[in-house]
């Protein structure tokens, strides 16, 4: 077995533009779940309006890369308030149904024949990063060609963009997360968690929080598909339901009420799924794992499953969460 | 505040004779026609009922007679089926929960509802009203509410002060006792700076020498110009601080006037007080005659 390749292949997890859509999208699930109690299994949906939002932007209106950006971010808007709107009344556990069925929608009509011409279909679509007319997002690329960095660290100039600016999206919104949950607006959306009906008591507008936490966490889930589809081509078949229970293991795994937490929980979720994908077809190969290699890299995915049901068993509040929480779970 | 002195008690606070319904000199609370019906079960159907401004009124009725259900009703938690009601003059048929509370109208639940996973000091600042920093825009500049924010946590550290809860200040409301929860959940109302304070049995599950404490909170809320509405199953705590008393039964009305004449009522005993008075309960379930038992 190559040990050096694997290692090398684990550290890259660390950091690529999947890393950072994956915690932005986590981080909204944080807002959506660990601050607001709202459960919300639909961010793939969220995330596929928000690239969607962008692709489709750029290739059949001829926006430039950030008014496409802006249209996926309102596109993911328009969708909080669709889905929030008639569910917040109702108990939590509705909207958990609501959700991930209107992502299912979503991800339907992206993949349906109807509007091949709008969404590619199946195909999906591609060379939206890069223009002719020079309003890509590639074409604003201020790094020069070449490569950078170092070890596992080595990116081209174009993957480097993607990193820095995702780096920045996601320097703002968990600035923005920690400046809402520190304040009076937090403690609201932490009351409502607790108890809805003791909040309205004291005179507070329950229902218009909820829908100010589902359409921010959805903002922060489209961005994500935003960083994610602006480092490769998009297709349906990524928004499917797993990607919404991957996000859920990274928020789970940093800490659902904690800010650095989803950060650090999509990056440890991605370095482990790098080191079992590089390792276990290793294994398989070298005759270790009596399967084959194909097997052995979906294995993987087995595993995440497992590590998740772990998770929420023996250790609920994350590894960043407060140790007082575990006490007192319901 | 002494134990054994008897609180001062207002009286002459209707018009007329004290029948279900009377008027009152200066009503706070004014319901009329308020009907809720659960599938076939009347739950509350009260014609007409003042609440007096200013002075602590008990609600008390036997189990099922719609008093929780009237609370619901009356803050907006549950809307009647016909009716309406006013609050200091103000119809508030139709308006959501949150906007009772703002106006001055605050309750609590029988069921208490401390929120767990908050510490007892972030339970407290949120019950304050107007806060600026609860708008998503200005939480994100803590210029905007940084100032009004420490004035509010002064104000939260005074209540928890006078409800003994001031040691707790940084635990979660979870880590709280029953009773302390509920003097909790109190005390945070309070924040809302309320003119009409709504309680549903504030006294149950809490033990003897709390409710000494409960009591005296009670009574000091009158004594700072609140009106208190309290759903009570106590009798004695309700002789001892109640000016004014309304009892229900099977959703209605059935009596009401300060709580020594209207205990004394046939239509009372008969509804509910007789297992709950100082009497023997096979004189009660006897018919036998119960005040003889009661010199007053």
């Amino acid at each position: 077995m190559d040990w050096g390749s694997i290692l090398n292949n684990t550290l890259a997890g660390f950091l690529t533009p999947t890393t950072i859509a994956f915690a932005l999208a986590a981080l909204g699930l944080a807002m959506h779940f660990g601050f607001a109690g709202l459960l919300n299994f639909g961010i793939a949906g969220f995330m596929a309006i928000g690239g969607y939002g962008y692709a489709i932007s750029v290739l059949t209106f001829g926006l430039p890369w950030w008014a496409g950006m802006l249209v996926g971010v309102l596109g993911s808007v328009v969708f909080a308030l669709i889905l929030g709107i008639p569910t917040l009344r109702l108990r939590g556990d509705y909207l958990a149904i609501a959700t991930i069925a209107a992502a299912e929608i979503a991800r339907l009509l992206f993949l349906t024949t109807a509007f091949t011409d709008v969404t590619g279909s199946a195909d999906g679509l591609f060379g939206f990063n890069s223009r002719p007319d020079g309003s890509g997002f590639q074409n604003s690329n201020p790094i020069p060609q070449g490569t950078y960095g170092f070890g596992p660290f080595t990116y081209n100039e174009q993957t480097l963009w993607v990193l820095v600016f995702g780096l920045i999206v996601l320097t703002v919104a968990v600035w923005f997360l920690w400046a809402l949950m520190r304040s009076p607006w937090g403690r609201v959306i932490k009351g409502i968690r607790e108890d809805e009906e003791a909040v309205r008591s004291l005179g507070k507008n329950v229902f218009a929080y909820k829908l100010q936490a589902l359409v921010i966490g959805g903002v922060f889930g489209a961005l994500g598909g935003i960083i994610y589809t602006a480092a490769q081509n998009i297709s349906p078949g990524v928004y499917v339901t797993s990607l919404t229970f991957f996000i859920w293991t990274s928020l789970l795994l940093g800490g659902a009420a904690t800010i650095f937490g989803p950060v650090i929980g999509a990056v440890i979720f991605w370095v482990i799924q790098a080191f079992l994908s590089n390792l276990l077809p290793a294994l398989s190969t070298s005759g270790i794992l009596p399967v084959s290699t194909t097997q052995a890299s979906t294995l993987r995915f087995v595993l995440v499953g497992i590590g998740l049901m772990l998770l929420v068993i023996y250790r609920p509040q994350g590894i960043f969460g407060d140790k007082r929480e575990l006490t007192f779970v319901k | 505040m002494s134990n054994n002195e008897k609180p001062q008690k207002t009286t002459d606070l209707h018009i007329g004779d004290a029948v279900p319904g009377c008027k009152k000199k200066d009503p706070m609370l004014v319901i009329d026609h308020v009907k809720k019906t659960f599938g076939g079960l009347t739950a509350v159907d009260v014609e007409h009922l003042e609440i007096p401004s200013g002075v602590i009124t008990a609600l008390i009725g036997p189990n099922g007679a719609g008093k929780t259900t009237l609370f619901n009703l009356l803050t907006g938690f549950d809307t009647p089926d016909t009716g309406t009601w006013s609050f200091m003059g103000t119809s508030l048929s139709g308006v959501p929960s949150f906007k009772v509370a703002q106006m001055g109208q605050v309750r609590t639940f029988q069921l208490t509802k401390a929120l767990s996973l908050l510490t007892v000091i972030e339970n407290m600042k949120l019950g304050a009203k107007g806060q600026s920093g609860e708008s998503i825009f200005r939480a994100l500049f803590p210029g905007f509410w940084k100032k009004q924010d420490a004035d509010i946590e002064v104000k939260a550290m005074e209540l928890l002060k006078r409800f003994k809860l001031d040691t707790k200040k940084d635990d979660f409301a979870a880590s709280l006792s029953g009773g302390q929860r509920k003097l909790l959940e109190m005390a945070r109302a309070l924040m809302t700076d309320p003119t009409l304070v709504m309680l549903d049995e504030p006294m149950a599950g809490v033990n003897p020498a709390l409710t000494q404490s409960l009591l005296d909170h009670v009574i000091s809320l009158k004594g700072e110009g609140m009106t208190v509405l309290f759903v009570e199953h106590d009798m004695h705590m309700v002789r001892h601080i109640a000016d004014w008393v309304v009892v229900m039964a099977e959703g209605k009305v059935v009596a009401e006037g300060p709580p020594d004449t209207v205990m004394k009522e046939q239509a009372v005993i008969d509804a509910y007080l007789g297992a709950h008075q100082e009497t023997d309960l096979g004189e009660v379930t006897g018919r036998i005659n119960i005040i003889k038992g009661e010199d007053k």
